[in-house]
C-alpha cells in the first residue's frame, strides 16, 4: 500500500476539509462556545451534523450501521478538526469509545446514538496529572453479580457532557475496562475548563455499582483492550496535531507574505525563511509518521504500537514547534486574543498531554525496542 | 492471488535461492560496497556473483526500462523488491553515481543513441562515473562555475578545475558542467558534458579530509578534447540537466538519514555497548533519553522516505521535495553519529587501533559532517524550500 491517500481517501479529505472549514470554523464554533462559557465546550448541533456526514461511524463496522473504514480515514477527519480547532467529541467517542466497544455486546446499546451524533463518550484513564496507564489504581471490587468502583480520574476529555465513560480499573484478576453511565449512583463529575476552553472532567467514583455486563471484554484482560483503545486515540491525536500544526503554519506563512517592516516583507528575511522551511520539513515528516501509524493499525501489524508512539511523539513536538514559531513570528499581535494563532498554541498544549506526551512516547518506544 | 502477491513470492524465492549469504551481512565499511567500473575491485567472489546475478535480471536498476539494462518493474514491484531485499538483509549489489545521478538525467535528457551507449554499462556496473560540479570558486553558488569549453569545430576543448569530485581517482568517466558561453547570464551559458577520465589532459589529486580519508579529489582539465556527441541536452542549457540531476543526488544523500542496516533502531544497536540496568533499560538515563528522541525522529523520517518515494513514483512529489529530504536526512545522520560517539565514549576516540577497526566510528562521525555540505548545504536547501515550496518573497 503506498504511503499516500488513495482516491476514496482523497475524496473524504476534500469533503471533511470543506465541511470543517465552513461548519467547524474557529469563529463559528470554538470562539462561540468559549465566549458563552458553554459547560460542554462544543456544539451538539455540530456533533449531529458529524452524524449526518457519516463521520461518527467511520470506525463502526458496516454490519453495525457504520462505514467500516479505518484509522487512516478517522485521521483524515481529525486532521481537518485540528486545522480548524473544531471542538467536538469525535476523538473520544468515534475513535476511543468505538474502538473499546468493538466486538462487545454493549455496542448495540451505544452505537446507534454515537452514529447519529446524539451520544457522547469519554475515556477515563488518567488518575494524576501525567498519563500513566500502567499505574492505574482505581479499584473494582466484586459486588453481587457485578463490581463496585472507587477512586478518582482526571483529564476526562468531554467528561462533563458524556453519556457514558470507558473506565479503566483494577479488578482482582487484573486491569479491566468498564462502561459507566452518566448519573450512576456514587459518580460525581466536575467539569473543568482547560486552557484551550475544552472541558476535561474530574471524576470521583465512590462505590459506583456496575453490572457484570458492563464489563468491556474479559475481566482482567483490560490491559490489551486499553492499549488498543489508547493506540487508536493516540494516532488520532497525532493526526489532529498534524492538522493543527498545518493550520498554524499556513497562518504564519500568510503573515510572512504580507507583513512589512524596514520597508520589506518580513518573509524576505533569511532568518525567518530558514526557520519556516525547517518547520515545513518537520511537519511533512510528522504527517508521514501519523499516516504510517494508522496504516499499520488498520493492517493489525505488530509494528503498529511502536509507530503510534513515534507518531504521537513526533506530531506533538512538531505541533509545539509550529505554534511557538507561529506566535513568535506574528510578533505582538500573536499575543492578542483577537488573533487565532494563540488559540492554536493552547490547543497544542492540551493535545500534547492527551494520551501521553512526547517524553512518555519516546520512553515507550525505547521499551518496545528493548532498551 | 493478485499479480503483485505472486511477484512478491517469486521475488522472495529467487532472492532466497540466489543472494549469497555473505551479501546478507550488514555493511561494515566502505570496502563492503561494490562500485563496479573498469578496474572493479571485488572483496570476494560472492560480491562479484551477486552483482552479475542482479544485473542479469536488470535489478541493479529495477525501475529502468529493459532496453537500457533495467528490470522494467512498476513502482509497486520495485517497492516489493526493495522490501524483500530488506527483509533478508540483502546488500545493494552496486553503488553507483551512474545509477543514482547520471542515469535519471540521461533517461530524461539524453538522445536515444546516448541512452543505448551509456545506460546498459551503468546498469551492469561496467563503467564507474564521477561528478564534476563544484569548483574552487563555485560552491553554494554553483552556477558561477568557470571551467571553459571552446568550440573547435569537430570537438570541444575543455580547460579548468573541479573540486570535491567524489572518487575521481577511481572513476572511468565524468559528467561535468562547463561554461560554453561567457557572455550569457550565468545560468544560461552552462553545458553538460560526458567524457572519459582517461582522455589526455585529465588529472586528479585526492584531498585529505578531517577523517584522515580521501574520498574526494581535485580534478584538473588541461586541453581536454571532448567529442561533440557527448553533450547531454542542448548547448548552454546544461543547467536544466544539472538541476534535475541534483534532485536525484539529494534524494540519494537523504537516504543517509535511514542509516545502514535493516530496521534496527539506534537504541537497539547501542544498548549492549552502553549496558543495561536491572530493569533492562540502557544504563545512562540521559543518553537513553537522547537516543529515544533520536529514534522517534529517525523512524518518523523512515516513514517520510517511504512516502516520498511512493509519491515520487506516482508523480505526486513537489519538484523541490528532494531538498527537504536532503536537509532532514543529513541533519539526522549527523545527529546519529554524535550519539554513536557519545555512547561509545573513549572507545570511539581510538583512531588507529585494531579494536576500533582503524578508528571507524570516529572517522565515520567526521565524514558525516560533510553530508550537510555536499550536494548543496542545508542552508541552500532551506532557501530552496522557502522559495519554491513555501512561496516566500524575495531573492
Amino acid at each position: 500500500m503506498p504511503l499516500f491517500f488513495n482516491e476514496d481517501q482523497t475524496m473524504l479529505r476534500d469533503t471533511a476539509r470543506e465541511f470543517m472549514a465552513s461548519e467547524g470554523s474557529i469563529a463559528g464554533q470554538l470562539r462561540k462556545y468559549r465566549d458563552m462559557n458553554c459547560k460542554d465546550g462544543f456544539g451538539h448541533a455540530l456533533w449531529r451534523q458529524f452524524g449526518e456526514m457519516g463521520f461518527t461511524g467511520i470506525l463502526v463496522d458496516e454490519a453495525d450501521g457504520g462505514l467500516g473504514l479505518g484509522h487512516v480515514e478517522a485521521g483524515i477527519v481529525l486532521e481537518e478538526i485540528g486545522r480548524n480547532l473544531t471542538p467536538s467529541p469525535f476523538l473520544t467517542t468515534s475513535v476511543g469509545a468505538v474502538e473499546a466497544l468493538r466486538g462487545s455486546p454493549l455496542r448495540q446499546r451505544w452505537l446507534p446514538g454515537i452514529l447519529s451524533g446524539e451520544t457522547v463518550a469519554a475515556l477515563a484513564v488518567d488518575e494524576g496529572p501525567k498519563h500513566r496507564p500502567d499505574a492505574i489504581s482505581m479499584q473494582a471490587e466484586r459486588f453481587g453479580n457485578g463490581f463496585r468502583l472507587s477512586g478518582r480520574k482526571q483529564f476526562v476529555v468531554q467528561g462533563a457532557s458524556a453519556d457514558f465513560f470507558v473506565v479503566a480499573a483494577q479488578a482482582r484478576e487484573g486491569l479491566t475496562l468498564f462502561v459507566v453511565e452518566k448519573g450512576a449512583r456514587g459518580l460525581s463529575v466536575e467539569g473543568v475548563r482547560l486552557a484551550d476552553s475544552s472541558i476535561g472532567a474530574r471524576l470521583e467514583l465512590d462505590n459506583v455499582e456496575i453490572d457484570a455486563d458492563a464489563v468491556v471484554g474479559e475481566v482482567g484482560q483490560g490491559a490489551a483492550a486499553l492499549s488498543r483503545v489508547l493506540n487508536g486515540a493516540r494516532a488520532g491525536a497525532a493526526s489532529e496535531m498534524v492538522g493543527l500544526a498545518s493550520g498554524a503554519t499556513d497562518m504564519t506563512l500568510d503573515y510572512l507574505r504580507q507583513r512589512k517592516q524596514f520597508g520589506r516583507l518580513i518573509g524576505e528575511f533569511q532568518a525567518l525563511q530558514h526557520r519556516a522551511a525547517h518547520l515545513y520539513s518537520e511537519l511533512e515528516i510528522a504527517r508521514a509518521s501519523a499516516l504510517k501509524a494508522q496504516q499499520l493499525l488498520d493492517e493489525r501489524s505488530d509494528e503498529a504500537e511502536a509507530m503510534v508512539s513515534v507518531a504521537k511523539a513526533k506530531a506533538g513536538r512538531v505541533s509545539t514547534l509550529a505554534v511557538q514559531e507561529g506566535v513568535q513570528m506574528h510578533g505582538g499581535i500573536g499575543m492578542t486574543d483577537e488573533y487565532d494563532i494563540g488559540l492554536y498554541m493552547k490547543r497544542d498544549r492540551v493535545l500534547n498531554e492527551l494520551f501521553g506526551d512526547p517524553n512518555y512516547h519516546a520512553d515507550q518506544l525505547a521499551r518496545l525496542k528493548g532498551y | 492471488m493478485s499479480d503483485l502477491e505472486s511477484f512478491r513470492l517469486q521475488t522472495r524465492t529467487w532472492l532466497q535461492a540466489n543472494c549469497p549469504p555473505e551479501m546478507r551481512e550488514p555493511v561494515r565499511d566502505e570496502t563492503d560496497l561494490c562500485w563496479g567500473g573498469r578496474n572493479a575491485v571485488f572483496k570476494n567472489d560472492a560480491q562479484k556473483r551477486w552483482l552479475e546475478l542482479m544485473a542479469e535480471r536488470g535489478w541493479t536498476v529495477p525501475d529502468w526500462p529493459k532496453d537500457y539494462g533495467g528490470g522494467g518493474l512498476s513502482p509497486a514491484e520495485t517497492k516489493i523488491l526493495r522490501q524483500e531485499m530488506t527483509a533478508i538483509g540483502a546488500r545493494n549489489p552496486l553503488y553507483s553515481f551512474g545509477i543514482s545521478m547520471l542515469g535519471p538525467a540521461l533517461l530524461k535528457y539524453g538522445t536515444e543513441e546516448q541512452k543505448k551507449r551509456f545506460l546498459p554499462k551503468i546498469a551492469r556496473g561496467e563503467i564507474r562515473w564521477c561528478q564534476g560540479y563544484s569548483e574552487p570558486n563555485a560552491g553554494s553558488d554553483l552556477a558561477s562555475l568557470q571551467t571553459k569549453a571552446e568550440d573547435k569545430g569537430d570537438h570541444w576543448l575543455v580547460n579548468g578545475q573541479k573540486v570535491w569530485t567524489s572518487y575521481a581517482d577511481k572513476a572511468d568517466w565524468i559528467f561535468c558542467l562547463v561554461r560554453t558561453d561567457f557572455a550569457a547570464p550565468k545560468h544560461k551559458g552552462i553545458s553538460f558534458f560526458l567524457f572519459d577520465m582517461a582522455t589526455p589532459g585529465v588529472s586528479t589529486r585526492p584531498i585529505l579530509l578531517i577523517s584522515g580519508l580521501s574520498p574526494f579529489c581535485e580534478t584538473f582539465f588541461d586541453d581536454v578534447r571532448v567529442p561533440k556527441d557527448q553533450v547531454v541536452g542542448e548547448i548552454n542549457k546544461g543547467w536544466d540537466v544539472a538541476k534535475y540531476l541534483l534532485g536525484h543526488e539529494r534524494e540519494m544523500i537523504s537516504g543517509m538519514g535511514l542509516g545502514t542496516g535493516a530496521a534496527a533502531s539506534l537504541g537497539e544497536t547501542l544498548v549492549e555497548m552502553v549496558g543495561r540496568d536491572a530493569q533492562g533499560c540502557m544504563t545512562d538515563p540521559m543518553l537513553r533519553a537522547d537516543i529515544a528522541r533520536f529514534d522517534v525522529d529517525a523512524i518518523a523520517f523512515r516513514a517520510m522516505s517511504e512516502r516520498f518515494i511512493d509519491e515520487l513514483k506516482a508523480g505526486l512529489a513537489h519538484p523541490a521535495q528532494p531538498s527537504m529530504m536532503k536537509y532532514a536526512g543529513t541533519e539526522l545522520n549527523k545527529k546519529r553519529h554524535e550519539l554513536v560517539m557519545a555512547a561509545g565514549g573513549s572507545d570511539t576516540l581510538e583512531w588507529q587501533s585494531e579494536r576500533s577497526r582503524g578508528g571507524k566510528p570516529a572517522r565515520e562521525w567526521l565524514r558525516t559532517k560533510g553530508n550537510s555540505i555536499e550536494g548543496g548545504t542545508s542552508e541552500i536547501q532551506l532557501g530552496i524550500i522557502a522559495k519554491r515550496i513555501l512561496d516566500l518573497p524575495g531573492a
